[in-house]
C-alpha cells in the first residue's frame, strides 16, 4: 500500500472509487469519512453552477456503469431545465442483482458516504429535489448502513433544506426492493417505487429523462456511476478524461468469479489491463491447475466468449484512422469497446470463468433457470420464451437431450430479442444464442448421448 | 361524444388534428397526425393483428402482436429530411421491429405490415403464446371468435415445437357475481384489468406469480362486481373471461346475430342479440360512438331473460265466470274494439308503457284519436326510476320515455294521480293496459273490478292481467322491430330477431287489428311499414326515414321539449 492510501499491486491496481473501501480501520462512519476528505466535493460543487457541473461530467466522457455503459453526461442533458416545470428525481440504481456482479455492494456497505456524496453533487447538478436509493431487496444490512450515513448526513445539513448554507434543498431516502432482477431495469425500477409490480415501461414513450417516476424527469445512474461524479468534480472533467483510454475513461470495477484460484474485485483504469492479465496475473489463473474454457466477459446477459477465439478487432488507431486487428481473448484490454467489439459486452463488469471441465449446457442451464424465474412476464416472447429454453435445457442437461435441440434454443433465442419491451429480452437470449453457437458439438452430444442410450437398451 | 367519456380514443384522433403523409406498405397516403399506426392501416383495409390493444384504454404494449417495420425520414446534412423525385422524404427503415400500438402517424412515417421480418415476429408470438395454451376450444366459449383462434390460423405456423409439460394454472376461477376465470387461457394482454381499472373504477383485477407462471388475479379481498364486469368478456381476447350466464350454452357459429338496442333504460346502449331457433342467448355491446361506443352495463345485457319466462302470456283469451278462456284473434280484437266503442270516451283511458317502440305509440294515439272524436282519452305512461351511475346507466329505466313525450301519450306519469282519482271516483268504466301493471302503477287494484271493460296487452303474468277482461298477448323487445328515442334525443332501430312465441304477436298487429275493426284507415303492418307514417304526422320525425335511421340511428332532426 502506497503513501496516500492507495492500493498498489503489481498489475497496476488503481482505486478511486475503492480507494478506501478495504483500507484496515476505515468504516462506514461519517466522522471516517470526514477525516479523510468526505463533503469537500460536495462544498466545491455547491458553489459551481449545476450547468458548470454537468459541463464537466460530460468533459469526462464517463459512462454509465450499470450495464449499458451510456454516457452520463448526455443522459443528464436530456433533461431541458429552461422548459421543464416538473420536479425533476434522480434514482440511484443499487438493485445490483446481475449474475457475477458484486461491486456496487462493497461501496454501499463500505464506503456509503461516497455514494451519498455523488447522489448529492448528481441531484444539485440535476436540479432534483427528492433522491431515491433503490437498493435489492436481498441487502437488507447494505439498506441499514445506508439510512444510518443518510441520518448522519442530515445531521451535519448535507441532506436537508438549505444544504451547507447553499440554499438548496434536497433529500434522498432508501427503497428497498423485494427481490426481483427486473427491479434493476430502469423503468421496472421506476414502477416498482411507485409502488406497482415492477413491469418494464414502453419506450417509446417512457423514457425516464422525460416521464420517468410519476411521469417527471428522471435520473437513473448507478452506484458507480454516481460515486465517480464525486471524482470529477474533484479532479475536473478534462482530468479525469485522461483517466483510461479514449472514450473508455475513468476506472471500473471488474468482478471476477467462477474457476480462478483469487476471485474478487479488481478496480482499473479504462483498458489498462488485458483479460489475461486480469486472470492470470491478478486472479493468479485458472483453479487448480484447469484450462480455460469460456467466460462472460459482463455479468451473465453478455454473450459468452470461448478460449482460443480470435477477435478481429475495428478500432480507430492513435492517427484516428480506422484499422483491424487480431485478438486472442486473452489480448482483450478491459473497457467498454473492445469487449463490445469482440460480440459481447463489459456491461456490469462481472467476469464469470469457467474452466474446461465444466459441461456449457450445465452451465446455460443454470444461466436459463435464473432468467426463467427473474422474466417479469409481461411481455409475450420474454415471458414464454425464457421458460420454454429453460425447459429444454433441463431435459437437455436431464439426459433426454433430442437432436433438434440446438436449433431449437436458436430459434426461440431468435424469436425474443429485439422484440420485447425491455432489454430482459436480449439478457435471456444472448447467453442462448452465444452458448450454442460457440459450443454446439456440447449441444448435440446430449442427443446423441440419448441415442446410444436407446441403442444400449435395445441390444440389453 | 358518446354518452360514456373512454379514457382512451386512438382511433379518433382530434378533429383539428392536421394531415400528414405516411408511407404505408409502399403507398404514400394521408391520414390525420396523432393517429395510432394500427388505425392507419385498418382505414385503409390492412390488418396489424392485436391482442393487448384496444382503442378506448391506456397502450400497455405487452403482446407484441402488432411489431411492424417503422421507417423514418433520411435526414441530410442540414438535418432536414432528404427528397424524393415526388418531394416525399427517402425513408430510412429501423433494423428492430416497433409496436404499432405504441406509434402514432407523424409526417414521413414509413409502415410496413407484412415484410419477411414481421411475418418472422408475428409467427414467433403465435409459437409462444400458443405454447402452454390448453387448446380446450372444442369446450372452451370462446370458439369461434377467438382471436387465437384466428391469429393461429392467419398468422401462426400451423405446427407447435413443444414438447415439455405445459404450465398448470386455475381454471374456473369465481371472480365475481357474473364472471368466471381460466388462468390457463389466459394470454395476459391485461385489457380485463385496464378495463376495471379505467371504465369500470374498480381497480381489483392484478397480476400475481412471475414470468411464465403470471396469471390474472382478483385481489384477494375484493370480487369484481361492478355492474361492467361483464365487458371484459367481450374485450377478452380468447376465453379466458367468460359470462356464467352464457357459458356452455350455445356455440357462438351457431348464433343468428341481430343488430338492435337494449330497453333496459333510457340510453339505449346499441347490442347485437345473438339468438337461435326462437331462444335469445345473449346481448353484446354494438359500437356505437354517439351512445355506448363499445359498452354496457351487465343489467341491461342480463336483462333480456324474461322474454323466455315461464310466466309468458302465449294465448289471446277472455275472461269467463271460471277463469281465462283462449279464443281466436279475430274474434277477440273484434270484441275489445267493440267493448271499447261502447265506452263513454271520457270514462276510457289507457295505460302505457314507455317501453314500447315509437310505431307501438303512435298506433295507441291513433286508436285514442279515433275513439275519443271530439272529447279527450287520458293516456300515460308509468315512470321508472333508477339510479344514474355516471358511466351508461340512466336515472330513466324506460327506454323511450323520450317518444312517450314526443308522441303525446304521456310525461313521466303526471297524470297517473288524475287517474287513480278518476278510478276512485267511479268515474273510469274503461281501462286499456298496454305492456304496464296498473296495480304495480299504484292503481287501486280493488278497483279495478268495477270496471266493465279492463284489457290487458303484455308479456308477462301481472296482477292487472289476474283481473283483465281481455288478454293481448304482445311481444318482447327481441321480437319486434320499430324505433326508439333516447335519452339523447337519437332515434334509433330495434330490430325483430326471433318470432314472437306461441300465439302471442307483435303489438303493432295487434294495435292493428283493433284500429281496423273500428273502421280506422291502415297503419302498415310492422314498425317499419307505420314509420313514414308516423313521420309525416309528428313534427319532432319529420324528415326521418326507417332506412336512413341506419343501425346507428339517428338524432331528432329538431330541437324538442
Ligand atoms: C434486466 C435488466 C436489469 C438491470 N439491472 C440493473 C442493476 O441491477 N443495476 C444497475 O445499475 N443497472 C441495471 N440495469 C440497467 C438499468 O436499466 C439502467 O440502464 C442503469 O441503471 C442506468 O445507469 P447508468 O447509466 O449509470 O449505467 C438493468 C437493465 C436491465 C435490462
Ligand atoms: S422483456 Fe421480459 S422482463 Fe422485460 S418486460 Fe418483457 S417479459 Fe418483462
Ligand atoms: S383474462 Fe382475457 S382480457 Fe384479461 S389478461 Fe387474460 S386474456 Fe387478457
Ligand atoms: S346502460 Fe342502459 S341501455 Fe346500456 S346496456 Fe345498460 S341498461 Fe342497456
Ligand atoms: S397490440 Fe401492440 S403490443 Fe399488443
Amino acid at each position: 500500500m502506497a503513501q496516500d492510501g492507495t492500493v498498489q499491486n503489481p498489475t497496476r491496481e488503481h482505486r478511486i472509487i475503492l480507494r478506501y473501501a478495504d483500507l484496515p480501520g476505515y468504516t462506514p462512519d461519517i466522522d471516517c469519512y470526514l477525516q479523510h476528505g468526505g463533503y469537500e466535493q460536495l462544498r466545491k460543487a455547491l458553489s459551481m453552477e449545476p450547468a458548470a457541473i454537468v459541463a464537466e461530467v460530460k468533459a469526462s466522457g464517463l459512462r454509465g456503469r450499470g450495464g449499458a455503459g451510456f454516457p452520463t453526461g448526455t443522459k443528464w442533458g436530456f433533461i431541458d431545465h429552461a422548459k421543464n416545470r416538473k420536479p425533476v428525481y434522480l434514482l440511484c440504481n443499487a438493485d445490483e442483482s446481475e449474475p457475477g456482479t458484486f461491486k456496487d455492494r462493497q461501496i454501499i456497505y463500505k464506503d456509503p458516504h461516497q455514494l451519498i456524496e455523488g447522489m448529492i453533487i448528481s441531484s444539485f447538478a440535476n436540479h432534483a429535489h427528492l433522491a431515491y436509493i433503490y437498493i435489492r431487496g436481498e441487502m437488507a444490512r447494505g439498506a441499514k448502513i445506508l439510512e444510518r450515513a443518510l441520518a448522519e448526513a442530515r445531521a451535519k445539513n448535507f441532506l436537508g433544506t438549505n444544504i451547507l448554507g447553499s440554499g438548496y434543498d434536497l433529500d434522498i431516502f432508501v427503497f428497498r426492493g423485494a427481490g426481483a432482477y427486473i427491479c434493476g431495469e430502469e423503468t421496472g425500477l421506476i414502477e416498482s417505487l411507485e409502488g406497482k409490480r415492477a413491469y418494464p415501461r414502453i419506450k417509446p414513450p417512457y423514457f425516464p429523462a422525460a416521464l420517468g417516476l410519476y411521469l417527471c424527469p428522471t435520473i437513473v445512474n448507478n452506484v458507480e456511476t454516481l460515486c465517480n461524479v464525486k471524482h470529477i468534480v474533484e479532479m475536473g472533467g478534462a482530468a479525469y478524461a485522461r483517466i483510461g483510454s479514449t472514450n473508455n475513461t475513468g476506472t471500473r470495477i471488474w468482478c471476477v468469479s467462477g474457476d480462478v484460484c483469487r476471485p474478487g474485485y479488481f478496480e482499473y483504469d479504462g483498458g489498462a489491463i488485458t483479460m489475461g492479465e486480469l486472470l492470470y496475473d491478478v486472479c493468479g489463473g485458472i483453479r487448480n491447475g484447469n484450462r480455460l474454457k469460456a467466460l462472460i466477459p459482463g455479468g451473465s446477459s453478455a454473450k459468452v466468449l470461448r478460449a482460443g477465439e480470435i477477435y478481429h478487432i475495428r478500432r480507430k488507431n492513435a492517427a484516428g484512422a480506422m484499422e483491424e486487428i487480431e485478438m486472442r481473448l486473452e489480448d482483450l484490454p478491459l473497457d467498454f469497446d473492445t469487449i463490445a467489439a469482440s460480440g459481447s459486452m463489459s456491461g456490469s463488469g462481472g467476469i464469470i470463468v469457467m474452466d474446461h471441465t465444466r459441461d456449457m449446457v450445465e452451465c446455460l442451464d443454470n444461466l436459463s433457470a435464473f432468467y426463467a424465474h427473474e422474466s417479469c412476464g409481461q411481455c409475450t416472447p420474454c415471458r414464454e420464451g425464457a421458460l420454454w429454453m429453460r425447459k429444454v435445457l433441463d431435459r437437455m442437461t436431464g439426459g433426454k437431450g433430442r437432436p433438434e435441440d440446438p436449433q431449437l434454443l436458436l430459434d426461440l433465442a431468435g424469436q425474443i430479442g429485439g422484440r420485447t419491451i425491455c432489454a430482459f429480452g436480449e439478457a435471456c437470449s444472448w447467453p442462448v444464442e452465444s452458448f450454442v453457437a460457440k459450443f454446439r458439438e456440447e449441444f448435440e452430444s446430449k442427443a446423441v448421448a440419448e441415442e446410444e442410450k436407446d441403442r444400449l437398451q435395445v441390444t440389453h | 361524444m358518446a354518452l360514456i367519456k373512454n379514457p382512451f380514443d386512438h382511433d379518433l384522433p382530434p378533429g383539428d388534428a392536421r394531415l400528414v403523409h405516411v408511407h404505408l406498405d409502399g403507398e404514400w397516403v394521408e391520414v390525420p397526425a396523432g393517429l395510432n399506426v394500427i388505425e392507419v392501416a385498418h382505414r385503409f383495409g390492412k390488418q396489424i393483428p392485436h391482442y393487448c390493444y384496444h382503442p378506448k384504454l391506456s397502450i400497455s404494449g405487452n403482446c407484441r402482436m402488432c411489431l411492424f417495420e417503422m421507417g423514418m425520414p433520411r435526414l441530410g446534412p442540414d438535418r432536414k429530411p432528404i427528397l424524393d423525385g415526388d418531394g416525399h422524404p427517402e425513408l430510412q427503415w429501423m433494423p428492430r421491429p416497433q409496436i404499432a400500438c405504441a406509434t402514432t402517424a407523424f409526417p414521413g412515417l414509413g409502415i410496413r405490415t407484412t415484410s419477411t421480418l414481421v411475418e418472422s415476429c408475428q409467427k414467433g408470438v403465435m409459437e409462444f403464446l400458443l405454447a402452454n395454451h390448453p387448446l380446450d376450444c372444442p369446450i372452451c366459449d370462446q370458439a369461434g371468435e377467438c382471436k387465437l383462434q384466428e391469429f393461429a390460423f392467419d398468422y401462426g405456423k400451423g405446427r407447435s415445437r413443444f414438447v415439455e409439460d405445459k404450465v398448470r394454472k386455475p381454471k374456473r376461477v369465481d371472480i365475481g357475481p357474473r364472471i368466471l376465470l381460466d388462468d390457463e387461457r389466459c394470454i395476459l394482454c391485461t385489457r380485463c384489468i385496464r378495463f376495471a381499472r379505467e371504465l369500470a373504477g374498480d381497480d381489483c383485477l392484478g397480476i400475481t406469480e412471475r414470468g411464465g407462471y403470471n396469471r390474472i388475479a382478483i385481489h384477494p379481498e375484493k370480487r369484481f362486481t361492478s355492474d361492467y364486469s361483464l365487458n371484459t368478456a367481450d374485450i377478452c381476447p380468447v376465453g379466458a373471461l367468460t359470462t356464467k350466464d352464457f357459458r356452455f350454452r350455445m356455440r357462438v357459429w351457431f348464433l343468428k346475430e341481430t343488430k338492435s338496442i337494449c330497453v333496459d333504460c333510457a340510453t339505449g346502449c346499441n347490442v347485437t342479440i345473438g339468438s337461435r331457433e326462437g331462444t335469445v342467448h345473449r346481448l353484446t355491446p354494438r359500437v356505437n360512438e354517439a351512445v355506448n361506443s363499445h359498452w354496457m352495463c351487465d343489467q341491461g345485457r342480463l336483462g333480456f331473460h324474461p322474454i323466455h319466462s315461464k310466466h309468458r302470456v302465449l294465448e289471446p283469451a277472455r275472461r269467463e265466470e271460471n277463469g281465462l278462456f283462449p279464443g281466436e284473434w279475430s274474434l277477440l280484437l273484434g270484441q275489445v274494439a267493440e267493448a271499447l266503442r261502447k265506452l263513454e270516451p271520457s270514462s276510457l283511458a289507457f295505460l302505457v308503457s314507455a317501453r314500447l317502440t315509437n310505431e307501438e305509440l303512435f298506433l295507441v294515439r291513433s286508436l285514442r284519436d279515433l275513439l275519443a272524436g271530439e272529447s279527450a282519452i287520458l293516456t300515460e305512461v308509468v315512470p321508472r326510476k333508477g339510479q344514474a351511475d355516471g358511466l351508461l346507466r340512466s336515472d330513466d329505466l324506460n327506454p323511450n320515455s323520450r317518444g312517450a313525450r314526443i308522441l303525446g301519450i304521456g310525461a313521466d306519469g303526471e297524470k297517473l294521480s288524475v287517474l287513480r282519482q278518476r278510478i276512485e271516483e267511479g268515474q273510469l268504466s274503461g281501462l286499456f293496459c298496454l305492456h304496464e301493471d296498473a296495480v304495480a302503477a299504484g292503481l287501486p287494484g280493488e278497483l279495478l273490478g268495477s270496471l266493465s271493460v279492463l284489457v290487458w296487452q303484455g308479456i308477462l303474468i301481472d296482477q292487472t292481467y289476474e283481473r283483465a277482461h281481455w288478454v293481448l298477448p304482445g311481444a318482447s323487445f327481441a321480437e319486434k322491430s320499430g324505433s326508439m328515442v333516447n335519452r339523447a334525443d337519437r332515434v334509433q332501430r330495434l330490430e325483430r330477431a326471433i318470432p314472437a312465441p306461441g300465439r302471442s304477436r307483435e303489438d303493432v298487429w295487434i294495435l292493428r287489428g283493433l284500429l281496423l275493426a273500428l273502421g280506422g284507415e291502415e297503419p302498415g303492418q310492422s314498425g317499419p311499414e307505420v314509420f313514414p307514417k308516423m313521420a309525416a304526422t309528428i313534427p319532432a320525425f319529420h324528415g326521418l326515414t326507417w332506412a336512413g335511421l341506419g343501425d346507428q340511428g339517428q338524432p331528432l332532426p329538431v330541437e324538442v321539449r
